[in-house]
């Protein structure tokens, strides 16, 4: 690598930068038996060396951005009972929004984006966390938004009774409202936050000795928010972050959340399980669009692909085999919100130019075991992209908006014009 | 290594504060830094750490302060999110303790048990958490619940959510992370399992922070009615107390331990920690013209008359700053005309009335009272005397320790780190290295009780 960290000289044929490639990190690994796998470093999920370590392998792949899972209350897999104990999986996780704060000042390029759940927590405190983490990673920072159905969850602060959602009721639409209701809830949460991002002007702090004024106070502004949750008065006690907007994001699988992605997110992380998901997908996600009438910069559609890669000298199908005998699901096999692929570095090569080839803007990657998936990505998904011209060859922009190419001049709402 | 009195010499607890939101930062002098820029906070906190702190440490305000409905302009305004940007100094430094001050008002229990053991992980046993109180309705404005809270409250919540965060701190055994490959265990059976009901909170679940480095992560407590000294008493491992001088802190030092004993306590486990300022100098009239500099750069007219609106919670710019203090009697059933301050002036007549006495006797005008009032324990002299001076208050016991800040921000620390830490390391008050590796063992606190028992013991 040369010292700017580029890997080579830029090609870019089509003129409008290499697809987004992004990666999901999560505990071990995104398979559930992760965990038990040689190479995996369970003790160490508590470590901040554990992901400084596996962000900076990110960024040496010249990965655009890197998301930090979380949930309100203790990782559960999809459908699975939360209120259940269990001694078989990872129950431990950290806040993941400071995880990225103790990242950052560790790497230098790469794209920083936590979950942060907005069902039980304060607009307030969500909009200053990651203003601040975007000034700590000087401009790095992204959120993916996430909302709480889970009754389990709502008990931890003990302020809302929410009924726990199985998987049946949401399949027989019995989940409907309560389902629409968290994500109206979250959509606002989110506007709130970008409100309170834009409640400090970029020009508001003057420090003008003459007349002893550190603010000018006509730049800092209320936000007045009420909503029919909450009620937020503003402004922000934390400066506008160096983005002025940090990247929103969001995972969607259906419609109400894809409206939500439409409406508040820059980017939307949607599953699709096939080529043919993934063209309806997409044209659901720009229906959804058109629906609520978004504005200016399209939504970058990305698409989620857990993957277990030919690594460590061993098949990925043999890989995944012994995973899902350990997880006791050799008959079913591993079956996730997002697609599963087990395969070689050519394989996923192929579905990502496939999928782009669909017009989506990228890939997330959820390695099915940390670090050997994220190794194997980093060795050779990444330099096959690149030899394809789907992946980036440097680093070219200074914030996390630059990479994404969304436009790195950012309108207040509330400055005057 | 002894004193003189042959009292065995206490080791002198030293927290960075890194200046915020008042008067006391001269934002306006050429060579002072961003108050936002994560470079001011790295370069604060590695300077502390040089000088062998004990901890960095941040203050919190929930809202921009205002003035008759307007955000004030003519002090710093701004600041960080507390565990965020303490989280990312953690990567930059190695021993240095994290302490945020933080509501228990406006945050719920589960999310600051989780915050708080996070970064108490993330910098491997270095965080603690200052407890305040702030309770007020234009603070709530910013939140979910608004000002939900009467102030009579305000200390059984915070002490019922110290309950609650301990349990949570608690609900995982040191031993509970099995992590067994082969037989496929992760955890043991129970692991994180809490519930808690009591007045303020009704909650339950699984807890997903395995026991941090510290167990329990340290606590401060700022506060000083009698409740607020009594919660600090019964439940927290040091105090950030407002007591400057030495008369007072003494006294105050000698109440709070004295509750501590009463609450069974071992009073040495309770630190009494005054904030402090210095000003340093090359000879001792060279400081204390500095200082004198200082104090009127800090208090202009204008701060003069705002602080004291603080307190007559009435308009005062008509009060000429060199005349004498406002002849009108403080608004005691009005709006808050300032909002968003801490409240320490709970008693407004007996402080206008005590101010009165004061500028009387001296002969003070209003803004020579607010300098002399107002100004929080400073240390002025050459290195040998602040060195001194320090020593003298902690050996004759007005404190454990301070939580010292200076008025120029990112490097006003450097001068004490270098002129004066080093005169403290050589008398033995200040280690020249860490004897420890978390902030709990560096201040001599005790290891909590092992979780085990207590886990064992609910589970039963
Ligand atoms: C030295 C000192 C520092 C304080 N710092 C803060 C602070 O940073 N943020 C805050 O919200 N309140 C702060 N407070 C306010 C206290 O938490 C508390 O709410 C207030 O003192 C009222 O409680 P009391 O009646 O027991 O004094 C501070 C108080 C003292 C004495």
């Amino acid at each position: 690598m040369t010292t700017d960290g580029s890997l080579t000289a830029p090609q870019d044929p089509a003129g409008r930068g290499a697809p987004i490639v992004a990666v999901a990190l999560d505990g071990a690994g995104w398979h559930p038996a992760a965990w038990r796998e040689p190479g995996a470093r369970p003790e160490a999920l508590t470590d901040a060396a554990y992901w400084v370590g596996l962000t900076q392998l990110a960024e040496a792949g010249l990965v655009d951005l890197v998301t930090f899972e979380d949930s309100f209350g203790i990782p559960v897999g999809p459908w699975d009972d939360p209120a259940a104990d269990r001694t078989d999986r990872v129950r431990v996780r950290l806040d993941a929004e400071l995880v990225a704060a103790r990242v950052a000042p560790a790497t230098r390029h790469v794209g920083l984006v936590p979950v942060v759940t907005v069902t039980h927590t304060e607009p307030f405190h969500v909009a200053k966390a990651l203003a601040t983490l975007d000034h700590t990673s000087q401009g790095r920072a992204g959120w993916q938004v996430r909302a709480s159905p889970s009754g389990t969850e709502a008990r931890l602060t003990g302020r809302r009774d929410l009924p726990e959602i199985t998987a049946e009721d949401y399949a027989a639409g019995r989940a409907d409202e309560q389902v629409a209701e968290l994500f109206a809830e979250a959509a606002a949460v989110a506007e709130t936050v970008r409100a309170l991002w834009d409640s400090w002007e970029d020009d508001a702090e003057i420090r003008d000795v003459a007349t002893r004024r550190f603010i000018d106070r006509d730049k800092v502004h209320r936000v007045d928010v009420e909503t029919r949750w909450f009620s937020v008065r503003g402004p922000s006690i934390t400066p506008r972050p160096p983005q002025g907007q940090p990247v929103v994001t969001a995972l969607a699988h259906a419609t109400v959340p894809y409206e939500l992605a439409a409406r508040v997110a820059d980017v939307v992380f949607v599953t699709p399980q096939d080529d043919a998901a993934a063209a309806s997908i997409l044209a659901e996600v720009r229906a959804a669009e058109a629906r609520v009438g978004r504005t200016g910069e399209p939504l970058r559609v990305v698409a989620d692909l857990a993957v277990v890669l030919d690594a460590d000298g061993r098949a990925a199908a043999e890989r995944l085999a012994r995973l899902d005998a350990w997880a006791g699901q050799a008959e079913r096999g591993w079956v996730t919100d997002a697609r599963v692929l087990a395969g070689s570095a050519a394989d996923v090569a192929d579905v990502v130019e496939a999928w782009t080839g669909l017009g989506y803007d990228g890939v997330r990657v959820r390695p099915a075991v940390l670090p050997d998936d994220l190794d194997a990505l980093v060795t050779d998904v990444l330099p096959e992209l690149r030899r394809r011209g789907l992946a980036r060859t440097a680093y070219d922009a200074g914030s996390l908006r630059g990479l994404l190419r969304l436009p790195t001049e950012v309108p207040n709402r509330f400055a005057a014009v | 290594m002894s004193t003189p009195t042959g009292k065995p010499r206490k080791q002198i607890i030293l927290g960075a504060y890194l200046g915020g939101v008042n008067h006391h930062t001269l934002w306006h002098l050429p060579e002072s830094g961003s108050q936002i820029d994560f470079s001011t906070f790295e370069r604060t906190a590695r300077t502390a750490e040089r000088g062998r702190f004990d901890f960095f440490f941040l203050a919190e305000g929930l809202a921009l302060r205002e003035r008759d409905g307007q955000v004030f302009d003519q002090d710093i305004v701004g600041r960080p999110d507390t565990f965020t940007v303490l989280a990312s100094i953690a990567a930059v430094t190695e021993h240095l303790g994290l302490a945020a001050t933080i509501n228990a008002t406006f945050n719920e229990p589960y999310e600051l048990a989780r915050q708080i053991a996070s970064l108490d992980h993330l910098s491997g046993g270095r965080a603690a958490w200052n407890v305040v109180t702030s309770f007020d309705a234009f603070t709530g404005g910013n939140f979910r619940r608004g000002g939900f809270l009467d102030r009579s409250q305000r200390y059984e919540r915070a002490a019922e959510t110290i309950e609650v965060v301990r349990s949570l701190w608690d609900s995982w055994a040191a031993d509970d992370l099995v992590i067994d490959k082969e037989a496929g265990v992760f955890s043991r059976s129970g692991a994180g399992s809490f519930a808690h009901t009591g007045e303020q909170f009704d909650v339950g679940g699984w807890f997903g922070v395995p026991r941090s480095p510290q167990g329990h992560p340290v606590i401060l407590q700022a506060g000083v009615s009698p409740q607020g000294r009594d919660f600090a008493a019964a439940s927290s491992d040091a105090i950030f107390s407002p007591y400057g001088r030495f008369d007072e802190a003494r006294d105050y030092y000698q109440d709070v331990k004295a509750r501590a004993a009463g609450f069974g306590r071992d009073p040495n486990h309770l630190k009494i920690l005054p904030s402090a300022s210095f000003v340093l100098g090359a000879t001792e009239a060279e400081a204390q013209e500095k200082a004198r500099w200082v104090r009127e750069e800090q208090v202009t007219g204008r701060t003069a008359q705002i602080l004291l609106e603080q307190i007559w919670n009435r308009d005062l710019s008509a009060y000429d700053p060199d005349g004498p203090l406002p002849d009108v009697e403080p608004a005691l059933d009005a709006p808050s005309f300032i909002a968003g301050r801490a409240l320490t002036h709970a008693d407004r007549p007996a402080t206008v009335a005590r101010l009165r006495a004061q500028a009387e006797a001296n002969g003070w005008s209003l803004r020579q009272t607010v300098i002399e009032e107002f100004t929080r324990g400073s240390f002025v002299g050459t290195p040998t005397q602040v060195a001194d001076a320090l020593d003298d208050f902690v050996q004759n016991d007005g404190s454990d320790g301070f939580v010292i800040g200076s008025h120029l921000v990112p490097t006003g620390l450097d001068e004490l780190v270098d002129d004066v830490v080093p005169l403290l390391q050589e008398r033995g008050s200040l280690r020249t290295e860490y004897e420890g590796t978390t902030l709990r063992d560096n201040l001599g606190l005790p290891a909590p009780a092992c979780a085990g028992a207590t886990v064992e013991a609910a589970r039963a």
